[in-house]
């Protein structure tokens, strides 16, 4: 039982994340028609601007420690934070301490930007294009994203800790009346699970609750009709381009103390996100928050040792497998709308 | 509504790059007829150094790269001669290889078998490489290896630690530097035993490939025979970031000890996900859990950050070496300086053991007087050296691989700067990793003949 609820648990971090990325792609293809394959690298570079703003944030000067040698023998150099100076070595060493959750105050207006840039010189010539143009031209814009990483961070993953006050584990297990230490989950996870579910509320709220959304949700459901009210629809589309890159670089950020930030992680998460934006059916939000959950616990439970045994390679092809089963039998995945990617 | 493409020129074009790819000479057919493949006949040889600069090992290959380079640097008398000058061999003057100014060509192995076979088969065929050497993956080296004894080439393995490579997968046309799993196990167990004493219960998560397997049975045989047990072992794909669902498990498992049979990301993620899930305060069986990660790097112990602090494990080299036990490791502190005054910063284990093949080469070569395979395997076969890092150091002429010391480090508790991240516990000595040629773990594989190709 303890195993079970471990591994629910598990999933649920995982599941947010594919959530946040899933929801976001959805949204784009829901509104543009645009099949994102540029996506996961939205992710990615919200998790380097986590990173950026800890380096900012980590700003040093050397100062020369005539005592001590370096490995070649020089006088040894050490970097003093411009943060020390400025707030002192205690409250400096706080707000270096906390630069992950700072950092969604500088990841914000960032993605936003992108996800603007992205659309307005990228994207929009390709409205009328076929699909596989669309995957093609998102897919390399993934590609150079991450090749520009790459090129400022190298291929190694960069430790992004989170604050000390969310490392450690909290003890489930006590709660829920077992022995201690059988449900061990970390403090950070938690944290993450609850700004995710915060972030697909203010979505759903944003699109449920505002006349922008309204406009929007009439456009998803037929934007020629909306067009000829004389609504700038595009406008409207390109900002909804906008929010779904912010959402999936919040994931990201808040993603960096989980697995540590490096160049190639959109791509991990990319196709897994499309099968749960599939899975859940093409343009429906509610069916990729739901799938998104869905696949995170299952691939948690296939991750067990005991099921691994059973089935060698199951951890790796369960969520390929559940989405055969569910397009076999809801053809439009599960919340899927008719006429979605059928003409 | 869809466009259609398909145009006549476009169709030409298509015909006319298929037709390019298809008439792309065989290596069989390559250029030089003396009797070997590649035969250098200009005032030049070229050697083909095939690194991974992209995926899970590319911060490997970059620094393998840099030491590359500054090996060509040296060969042909440039710079301060870097281990020239403390090579027991004096056969290397600095006039490039026979004479021959020393040039290289790079590819990408991707850290994938099919590209890095495709970039030295390209390296090969196209450029006329009479050595391949680099590599960051065990997997790579035994696919590139396997190529380098079809086409005649010799190929000096870069950072290779599975048994395998010299083992199973040996070739006559292939030689490894670096250590591998078993001695990794040699050496890690009577120290973990030491450490953590020997009523121990260890949980192994190994990544899918072939470096993993012989990593979790060196680790396990070594430490069940000291009197440890083994309750679980758990494959882990290659690709895998988050590993929770993996390390969740571990403290319900019964295990006291995990053992992360992980390399690079793979390892830097493990190690995190570890850390997060509170293994490294939790207790088990009434002891304190401990975490060991047999085949240490620095680059890794850099990308882990604090969660490294105070776990064990194994290296082939550290540039630490000379400095902390004596002259008896000479050739460290001149490579470090070499290397330090050129990049800024200390080598990794993957950029010396790759320098020091194909100084390697070269002398072997220098000693042969010829480039031919067969000559340069006769020079490289029961070779003794010294000077060059590892102390005293044998390659072996039965399975071409290197018999040295092998270093057992620990995270540093406080390290005082980005490159002092690890800290040597202890060298064990060379007889104490040292195995039969015919030993269980190194079985079913057979050198064959040298092939010196077309």
């Amino acid at each position: 039982m303890d195993q079970i609820i471990v591994q629910v648990l598990n999933g649920l971090d995982k599941g947010s994340a594919y959530a946040l990325i899933a929801l976001g792609l959805t949204l784009i293809f829901g509104t543009l028609g645009v099949v994102n394959f540029a996506h996961g690298a939205l992710f990615m570079l919200g998790a380097f601007c986590a990173v950026i703003f800890s380096r900012i944030l980590s700003l040093s000067h050397e100062i020369v420690d005539e005592t001590r040698t370096d490995f070649l023998g020089n006088p040894m150099k050490i970097d003093v934070p411009y943060m020390h100076d400025i707030f002192g070595p205690e409250l400096g060493a706080s707000i270096i301490d906390w630069a992950v959750p700072l950092s969604i105050l500088f990841s914000i207006p960032i993605m936003v930007g992108i996800g603007f840039a992205m659309e307005r010189g990228l994207i929009k010539h390709f409205y009328k294009r076929p699909h596989a143009d669309q995957i093609l031209v998102t897919f390399g814009l993934a590609i150079v994203l991450q090749e520009i990483i790459k090129a400022f961070f190298g291929a190694n993953p960069i430790q992004t800790p989170a604050p000390e006050a969310f490392t450690g584990s909290f003890d489930f297990g006590v709660l829920l009346g077992f022995d201690p230490l059988t449900i061990m989950y970390p403090y950070w996870r938690l944290v993450y699970f609850a700004f995710a579910a915060l972030i697909i509320g203010a979505v759903f709220a944003f699109l449920q609750f505002t006349t922008f959304g309204m406009v929007v949700r009439a456009g998803m459901a037929d934007r020629e009709t909306v067009g000829l009210l004389g609504i700038d629809i595009d406008r409207r589309f390109t900002l909804m381009f906008a929010i779904a890159a912010c959402v999936a670089g919040l994931a990201g950020v808040m993603y960096a103390p989980i697995v540590a930030p490096n160049y190639h992680m959109g791509m991990d998460f990319l196709v897994l996100s499309f099968v749960v934006v599939v899975v859940g059916g093409m343009g429906s939000l509610p069916g990729a928050v739901f799938a998104g959950f869905l696949l995170g616990i299952l691939e948690s439970f296939a991750s067990m040792p005991a099921v691994v045994q059973l089935l060698p390679g199951i951890n790796q092809i369960v969520i390929y497998l559940v989405a055969i089963i569910i397009l076999l039998t809801r053809p439009r995945g599960l919340m899927g709308r008719k006429g979605v990617m059928e003409e | 509504m869809s466009r259609q493409n398909l145009t006549r020129r476009g169709v030409l074009k298509t015909g006319a790059a298929a037709g390019a790819g298809l008439a792309l000479p065989t290596y069989l057919s390559a250029a030089g007829h003396e009797g070997f493949t590649n035969a250098p006949s200009g005032d030049t040889v070229t050697l083909g150094f095939n690194v991974p600069l992209t995926n899970a090992y590319a911060e490997e290959g970059a620094d393998e790269l840099r030491a590359l380079e500054l090996a060509v640097e040296h060969l042909n008398g440039g710079g301060d001669g870097g281990m020239l000058q403390t090579f027991s061999s004096k056969a290397l003057d600095g006039t490039g290889i026979l004479g021959k100014k020393v040039e290289y060509v790079t590819g990408d192995t991707q850290t994938k078998s099919d590209a890095a076979r495709a970039s030295a088969r390209s390296m090969i065929e196209k450029d006329g490489a009479v050595m391949i050497t680099g590599g960051s993956s065990s997997g790579v080296a035994v696919a590139v290896q396997a190529l380098c004894q079809e086409a005649g080439i010799i190929f000096m393995a870069g950072l290779t630690h599975s048994n395998d490579t010299t083992g199973k997968d040996r070739k006559a046309n292939g030689f490894r530097h670096f250590f591998n799993s078993y001695m990794s196990g040699a050496a890690l167990a009577p120290i973990l035993v030491d450490q953590y004493g020997a009523d121990r219960k260890a949980y192994h998560l190994t990544a899918d490939y072939n470096w993993g397997y012989t990593t979790e049975e060196a680790m396990a045989s070594s430490t069940e025979a000291l009197g440890w047990e083994t309750v679980n072992s758990v494959k882990t794909p290659l690709t895998q970031t988050d590993f929770s669902a993996y390390i969740a498990p571990v403290l319900n498992s019964g295990a006291d000890v995990l053992v992360l049979n992980h390399y690079g990301g793979n390892m830097v993620n493990s190690l995190t996900n570890a850390v997060q899930f509170g293994l490294r305060e939790a207790e088990a069986n009434g002891k304190k859990f401990e975490v060991v990660v047999p085949l240490y790097s620095e680059l890794m112990a850099r990308g882990a950050g604090q969660n490294i602090a105070g776990i064990l494990g194994s290296q082939n080299w550290d540039w630490k070496l000379e400095n902390q036990l004596g002259a008896r490791y000479s050739g460290t502190n001149a490579f470090v300086q070499s290397f330090g005054e050129k990049y800024g910063f200390p080598p990794s284990q993957a950029a010396h053991t790759c320098y020091v093949q194909t100084l390697l080469y070269a002398d072997a070569v220098t000693r042969a007087g010829s480039f031919a395979p067969c000559a340069v395997v006769e020079a490289l076969e029961g070779f003794e050296f010294d000077g060059l890092g590892n102390g005293p150091t044998l390659y072996r002429a039965d399975d071409h691989q290197c018999f040295k010391d092998v270093v057992v480090v620990r995270g540093k508790e406080n390290p005082e700067n980005e490159f002092d991240l690890v800290e040597i516990v202890e060298v064990t000595p060379t007889e104490q990793v040292t195995y039969a040629p015919d030993h269980p773990q190194f079985a079913g594989g057979a050198l064959g003949t040298c092939n010196n190709g077309a």
